[in-house]
This record gives C-alpha cells, sequence and structure tokens, in this order.
C-alpha cells in the first residue's frame, strides 16, 4: 500500500527561486538561506520518495478573486510553472501520480471533506520554490525526480481555513493515501511562511520567538498547536504569516509521535522569516514495508 | 448578527476579508490582469484605455494611475494583486515595503538584514496611538 513517512515543512519565499533561478546563491546574503538546506537535498534524495504530496498556496496567480477554493486538488496529469509577471520560472513541468490524485480526490469528499478538483492548473513559487530548494538546481529541460500531487489552500482571502480544519484534513488525506493499493512512499510537504508581513504600514514584521516555539510545538503539542486562532497569527506573525496553517495539514498527515530529523531557520529572506523542519514518523512505529 | 472581526485592532494591517474583497474586486481583478504579457503590453500602449474595461471606483483608478501603494489598499486592494502592478513597474516585494512604509528600499533592506520589525509595540492600534509609529 502507499504510506505517508515523513513531512516537510517549508517557507516558499519567490526570493529564494528568483536567488536559483539567477545563480546567485553564493552571494553573502543568501548563503545563511542555502546552508540549511545542504542536509535537506541528501535527506531528501535519500528518501528515494515516489510521490511528493505538496499543500501550497497560490499568490493570486493562477486563482484570481473570481473563484476562491479553500481547498483545490491537483487531478491534471501536469502542471506548468506560471507566468506571475516577470515570466514563468525555469524549472521543470510538475507531473502527477494521477491515478492517486484521482483516488484521494474522491477519497476526501466520501471522508467528508469537500474539496475542489483542479483538472486544469498551472502553478506559481509557492509550489515550485520547496521543490527548488529539497530537490536543488533543475532546468525546464529537466525533471523532478518524484511525481507531485498539489493541494492549493486559499491564505489570501480571509479567512484561510483554521489549523484545526487544516489538521484533520491532514489526517484525511493520510486515509486516503494508505487506502490506495500501489506501493508508494509518500513525503508530505507544508509550506509557506513564517512570520512575515508584505503589506502595509506594519510591513517587515518578524517574529523570532513566535516561529520558534510554532516549530517546537510541531513535535511536542500538535493539537493544542493546531487550534492556533487566526487572529495569533496575524497578530504576531504578521498578516501572511497565516500562511502556516498549511503546515498543519502536513502535520496530521503523519504520526502522533515524530521525530525532528532537521531544522533551519533564518531572517531574512526578502521581507519573510525562512523556517524549514524535517520530521519523521518514529521508525519503530512504522510499518515494515 | 455581525462577524466579530478581532483583527480590526492591529496596527498598519489591513486583513483582506470578505468585506474588503467585495471592495476591491475590480481594482484587484485588474492588477492580476497584468500578469499575462499580452495585457502588459496593451496596458503599456494606454493605461486609461486598459483601465477603462475595469470597473473600479474613481479613487481606485486614481490610486493605480498615482501608483499609490498604501491608498489601493485602503480601497480594497491586496498585496498580492497590487504587487502585479508593482512588478509590472519593476518594483519587487522588497521595494515595495520600502514605499509603503515610508522607509525607502535601503532603510527597510537594512532593517530586514538586521531581523526584521519586532513584534514589540507594534501588536496593538493604541501601541501606535500612544508611541507613535514603530
Amino acid at each position: 500500500m502507499a504510506r505517508i513517512t515523513a513531512g516537510v515543512g517549508c517557507s516558499h519565499v519567490p526570493a529564494i527561486g528568483v536567488a536559483m533561478d539567477q545563480g546567485i546563491t553564493d552571494q553573502p546574503y543568501w548563503v545563511p538561506v542555502f546552508d540549511g538546506f545542504e542536509k535537506s537535498r541528501r535527506w531528501m534524495k535519500d528518501q528515494k520518495a515516489d510521490v511528493v504530496f505538496l499543500v501550497y498556496n497560490d499568490h493570486c496567480t493562477v486563482f484570481d478573486a473570481s473563484c476562491i477554493p479553500t481547498f483545490a486538488l491537483g487531478c491534471a496529469p501536469e502542471f506548468a510553472p506560471a507566468d506571475e509577471g516577470w515570466g514563468p520560472r525555469p524549472v521543470p513541468v510538475v507531473k502527477n501520480h494521477q491515478v492517486l490524485a484521482s483516488h484521494i480526490a474522491q477519497s476526501l469528499i466520501l471522508d467528508e471533506f469537500d474539496i475542489t478538483i483542479m483538472n486544469e492548473m498551472e502553478v506559481d513559487h509557492g509550489l515550485t520554490v520547496p521543490m527548488s530548494v529539497m530537490f536543488g538546481d533543475k532546468g525546464v529541460n529537466d525533471e523532478w525526480p518524484c511525481l507531485v500531487i498539489p493541494l492549493c489552500v486559499n491564505v489570501v482571502q480571509y479567512p484561510a481555513p483554521t489549523g484545526n480544519r487544516c489538521y484533520q484534513l491532514g489526517k484525511a488525506i493520510r486515509r486516503a493515501i494508505e487506502s490506495f493499493d500501489e506501493d508508494l512512499n509518500v513525503v508530505i510537504f507544508g509550506t509557506g511562511g513564517m512570520s512575515h508581513q508584505l503589506q502595509y504600514k506594519r510591513a517587515g514584521l518578524i517574529n523570532k520567538e513566535w516561529d520558534t516555539q510554532f516549530l517546537d510545538r510541531l513535535t511536542s503539542d500538535p493539537v493544542a498547536l493546531s487550534q492556533t486562532p487566526h487572529v495569533e497569527y496575524l497578530r504576531e506573525a504578521g498578516s501572511e504569516g497565516v500562511e502556516m496553517v498549511m503546515w498543519h495539514v502536513m502535520r496530521g498527515a503523519l504520526d502522533d509521535d515524530v521525530e525532528e530529523v532537521h531544522r533551519h531557520y533564518h531572517v531574512p529572506a526578502s521581507n519573510t522569516a525562512v523556517g524549514h523542519i524535517i520530521l519523521e514518523n518514529k521508525k519503530d512505529q512504522r510499518e515494515p514495508k | 448578527m455581525a462577524l466579530k472581526k478581532d483583527y480590526e485592532d492591529i496596527p498598519g494591517t489591513f486583513v483582506f476579508d470578505a468585506d474588503r474583497g467585495r471592495e476591491g474586486y475590480q481594482l484587484n481583478q485588474f492588477c492580476i490582469s497584468l500578469r499575462l504579457q499580452k495585457n502588459r503590453d496593451a496596458f503599456k500602449a494606454g493605461e486609461h484605455a486598459y483601465l477603462d474595461g475595469y470597473k473600479m471606483t474613481t479613487e481606485q483608478r486614481q490610486a493605480v494611475l498615482d501608483r499609490d501603494w498604501n491608498r489601493m489598499l485602503e480601497l480594497g486592494g491586496n498585496i498580492y494583486y497590487t504587487s502585479k502592478l508593482a512588478a509590472y513597474d519593476g518594483i519587487n516585494f522588497q521595494q515595495l515595503a520600502g514605499l509603503m512604509t515610508g522607509m525607502g528600499d535601503e532603510a527597510y533592506r537594512a532593517m530586514m538584514v538586521a531581523g526584521g520589525r519586532s513584534p514589540d509595540g507594534n501588536r496593538f492600534q493604541h501601541e501606535w496611538d500612544e508611541g507613535g509609529d514603530a
């Protein structure tokens, strides 16, 4: 059967993608950002993941204001990088495991998570930047080393789904994946954050203390963490910090007991605190493959 | 019963809720149209004519023409949309923040490199009213 073995939390700052695309990651500003992903890339390679289930948000790129689905599951055969106003990122097209995605769509709705099904969709930096930081430089003629199922979450128009809803959805995604017959190793990504505010007179807000407790509690206290009200994200982590609800989808899909195997935190990348964590299901609880 | 907006007392911040989404709809739809090259070309050929395609308020239209980034947010714009207009002008997110905060590019960038804007004194509107903008 298919199973989720590990989770990755990761910021998806667009400037990180720009730095990779322009080949300036060795500049002093960027070195501390990318140093923290060196271990992650080795880890990612070792996982030999068949599929990445990637939770992200669109930044008013593919979804305009005419239609705002709270949860949109990518069921198309592939997803091209979108033009966000300065041309598409020069990275590979993302290929789906379309049969598994269809299975998850059906399973989730019968499990009372009424997601939107996307049979055509482009993807923006919210999806491609986490792929780039975890898999390294890939050009348009390369291929990503695994298939990707995107789940796009509305965090732009308030309210985003609650942390609890996201956490419960993570559990439903796990049930869906574990009821799929093919023997697949799935790694789930929750992306966005950490503290940042891009807009108006309070732009530039960073709250390292708050971000740190968030990273700590992903392992030690995930259920209570998922109960964090929206206003706390907005006030403490900035108006765009509410993206972090997406990390609860990832956490909900893992075992209750997980092991933190890597963490990286750096301020800043552009306007944002870069946060990253790798969580593995406790090995002794894994079923033998 | 009215919905409780417990986020309205955060200073220097607009929470883009359903009411703002309604007010800013035409403005935001204009902005997102600029993500495509053919629309950027059309806007470049004539801003006024292009804007005629969107039923914005007079104030919203003027804010666009003036590139008054804060005014656009005050009138229902959202940063992810207005950033498309900024990108059209060759302004990235960090430069845009320098403009919106009134700090300018260099001072804003220096603040971020030094760890960003502290939450202390920046959580509640009354902190700004009493102490002045941080």
